[in-house]
């Protein structure tokens, strides 16, 4: 394994460990702020006794996430001195404003976890309302981030220097938005499905129990909610790539030739020797329609480019089919639950529906996991796009072979343990 | 007159401050959780963890603050020093990472002697594990044997000699002291408990006196291993009249813990480790890393620094009465009163 290698294969891990703890902490907050309302203004015990639950399975998820996003700061300089170097100071202001979001968050988190019985009860709720929007908004900052790394704005480069840094620039650069819009629907979404499956798979063998009746209700309402939204965010992102980054498009769809009318892949495999890819069903003209709203738009392909500056085609192409499949499975799944919720005038708990939603749980995990190797992925061999290749951005320190292993290792560790004690003590019926 | 990458180092050193203050001392309470022992070992653990439970995860984000505002304002000493000290960095993350973890398991897991034991025992050692990489990081930091090539920014030292050396393990240990001082004298205040209150009482005494030693042998290695910090620390203008102060404070200090005034004690410790970090700032400026980096030949453009010190003004109006309504709940005088109550029902039930 080549130092590069571990340090992609470190950065990488890294973040998709983080991510799940990450949109936990994002969206948790909601269901909790959602249960405990309804208990100001029912006074009905349940709620209370969920967003108390709800919260004890937040705090563990919250302080994996809170670790293991320092640890993501410090690998910023870890694996990547040289682009941290040069890019710290043009995306330095979203970082910072995270910064304080993540201290309100930190701060009313322990208000909320700690303070059920020291302060008011409406102090109370305010409390998990701003741990909601410190959540957020932390969320959304360090995807800001990530998108001036897919469409860097707010600088120019004289002789190899970079000058005339305008970070506010650089903040509003042409991804931000999208990305940031589709990735916090997606933690919506993703927990609400989530949670609505772990009180799916307790309502099929206590149909009865009031406690899981209302966690499921909540959770999937959120969930079906975010899933609806999601499409229109996620065209969004489409025509972005499109217009920003052909090449990453070129992958996700494995487009080879630069083409007018090109059409929409499904399924397929690329074969990045022979430059085709093989098998897939293609819908006519549609990824010219979806990417540029005109069925004769010119889509660019791969060959547009040197081989060295495309990025793993295969890769890309599956992780994005993959994304699109769990998105559109999760958007069928809440569609079907609110006709059934409509045509029979209440909660959706037939068994069969309730093992679909079972079965859903993990798939918004999925597809964030995949979207965000679409992103990352699709950008290689760019650090920065078209400004700084990830070969150049890599620390000289040998033998990172080592660090990777070990915070694998402590991951897979960490990975364990959670479930173990989610199992144990969370994912429990309560006592009513 | 002054520059702005002054007053962003400024706000660095009132950070690193302030984590030193409550987040140090979050990992002062997992080194006493190591040491917990005597017939109250478990009323002393339990006093620990309701101390730091709500207040650990706000008190660790000053640490992010000053990676953020390091990586921002002088980006090419973040590099410098990531590259250079990638060794002690991540062993301090993986400290960092088993600390809160451990924490948050213990608390959640069943509550079986084995399973309490066992995170314990990994909270404990991470929190003494992540304050002396801390402070080797630091100490390497002021020892002047990190070179970098101003132009290029590529760091010129290997990736073990800045930091295995008994210098930055000096100041780790002095830092680890340090906590472990700033964690005794806030719990003796946590609890209403007169036993309870002698046992921290004796732990900070045994701290005091260990932060007095490791302050002299710092100094003393310091004649070899930080020779420019040695020079600010003993030769500037400021410097005699500046170390008769912290000492004086430091002995205070000790003296009102001896004499059980707590209250006050809580005031000067922090006032002491305050003046020592603060001493540390002034002997090392202008270098951010001795002796090639200065603040002024790795900061920043204007145009960077100035939105972000709007944006540090801005969210420091924001912070101050979230911090002030965490503190006042969790750290007020009502809030003792209320816990000593709790602790003895629990004590009831128990029994029971």
């Amino acid at each position: 394994m080549t130092d590069l290698l571990a340090a992609r294969a470190q950065m990488a891990m890294s973040l998709a460990f983080h991510i799940i703890f990450a949109v936990i902490g994002i969206a948790m907050p909601l269901l909790m702020v959602i249960a405990e309302g309804l208990w100001l203004r029912t006074r009905e015990e349940v709620y209370l006794t969920l967003a108390k639950r709800w919260a004890k399975g937040t705090a563990i998820m919250f302080a994996v996430g809170a670790v293991s996003g320092t640890v993501l700061s410090f690998e910023l300089g870890l694996l990547w001195p040289n682009f941290m170097a040069y890019a710290g100071p043009i995306i330095g202001m979203p970082f910072s404003l995270e910064g304080f979001a993540f201290f309100l968050e930190a701060i009313f988190l322990g208000l909320y976890l700690y303070g059920w019985d020291r302060i008011p009860k409406y102090a109370h709720w305010f409390a998990g309302v701003m741990v909601l929007l410190g959540g957020t908004l932390s969320g959304i900052f360090v995807v800001t981030a990530n998108a001036w790394m897919n469409t860097p704005t707010g600088f120019s480069v004289v002789n190899g220097e970079v000058t005339n840094v305008d970070p506010i620039a650089a903040m509003l650069n042409p991804s931000s938005f999208s990305q940031t819009l589709h990735m916090t629907i997606a933690a919506f979404l993703t927990v609400g499905f989530a949670v609505a499956g772990i009180h799916a798979y307790f309502l099929r063998r206590d149909p009865n129990n009031l406690f899981h009746r209302r966690a499921f209700a909540i959770a999937l309402s959120v969930g079906g909610v975010f899933a609806l939204l999601q499409p229109i965010s996620g065209d969004i992102s489409a025509k972005k790539v499109a217009k920003y980054q052909p090449i990453k498009l070129a992958a996700m769809e494995a487009q080879w030739e630069t083409e007018r009318g090109a059409p929409l892949r499904i399924g397929g495999i690329p074969n990045e020797d022979t430059e085709e890819t093989r098998y897939a069903l293609e819908i006519p003209k549609a990824l010219s329609f979806l990417a540029h709203s005109d069925f004769n738009a010119e889509i660019m392909g791969l060959k547009a480019v040197p081989r060295e500056d495309r990025p793993p085609v295969a890769i890309v192409h599956f992780a994005f089919q993959i994304m699109v499949a769990c998105g559109i499975v999760l958007i069928a799944a809440g569609v079907l639950g609110g006709w059934l919720a409509w045509k029979h005038k209440s909660l959706p708990t037939q068994r069969w529906y309730l093992r679909l939603i079972t079965c859903c749980a993990p798939l918004g995990f999925i597809a964030i996991e995949a979207g965000w190797t679409v992103t990352e992925v699709g950008r290689q061999p760019w650090i920065i796009y078209n400004y700084m290749r990830t070969a150049e951005a890599v620390t000289p320190m040998p033998n990172l072979v080592v660090p990777f292993i070990g915070f694998t290792v402590l991951y897979i560790f960490l990975s364990i343990i959670v479930v173990i004690l989610l199992r144990r003590q969370i994912f429990q019926s309560p006592r009513l | 007159m002054l520059s702005l990458e002054f007053c962003i180092a400024c706000v660095m050193l009132i950070s690193l401050i302030i984590y030193m203050l409550t987040g140090g001392a979050d990992f002062g309470g997992g080194i006493w959780d190591l040491f917990a022992t005597g017939p109250r070992a478990k009323a002393q653990r339990s006093l620990i963890s309701e101390a730091i439970g709500p207040i650990w995860e706000a008190n660790h984000v000053w640490l992010i603050v000053i990676v953020v505002l390091l990586f921002v304002a002088f980006p090419v000493a973040f590099a410098a020093i990531s590259t250079a000290l990638h060794i002690p960095l991540t062993l301090m993350l993986i400290g960092i990472v088993l600390r809160g973890t451990a924490f948050v398991f213990r608390t959640y897991d069943v509550q079986s002697d084995t399973t309490h034991r066992r995170w314990s025992r990994i909270f404990a050692v991470a929190s003494v594990i992540t304050p002396v990489m801390l402070g080797v990081t630091l100490g390497a930091v002021a020892s002047g044997t990190i070179h970098v090539n101003v132009e290029s920014g590529q760091v010129e030292t290997d990736f073990i000699s800045a930091w295995f050396a008994p210098f930055p393990f000096a100041i780790g240990f002095f830092t680890l002291t340090l906590c472990a001082l700033l964690a005794a004298v806030y719990l003796t205040l946590e609890t209403e408990d007169p036993a309870l209150r002698t046992d921290f009482r004796r732990r900070a005494l045994i701290a005091a006196v260990s932060v007095g030693a490791m302050a002299g042998l710092s100094f003393v290695l310091s004649a070899d291993g930080a020779p420019a910090i040695r020079r600010g620390l003993s030769n500037a203008p400021w410097s005699i009249p500046f170390h008769i102060l912290t000492g004086a404070v430091a002995l205070w200090a000790i003296w009102t813990v001896w004499k059980r005034q707590f209250r006050l004690a809580r005031i000067l410790v922090p006032i002491q480790v305050t003046l020592i970090v603060f001493g540390w700032g002034l002997a090392q400026y202008p270098y951010l890393i001795t002796p090639d980096l200065t603040f002024s030949n790795t900061a920043a453009p204007d145009a960077v620094l100035r939105p972000l010190l709007i944006v540090l003004g801005a969210g420091g109006v924001l912070l101050v009465p979230a911090f002030w309504y965490l503190y006042a709940v969790f750290k007020g005088t009502a809030q003792r009163t209320r816990r000593t109550e709790e602790e003895s029902n629990a004590y009831q039930d128990n029994s029971a």
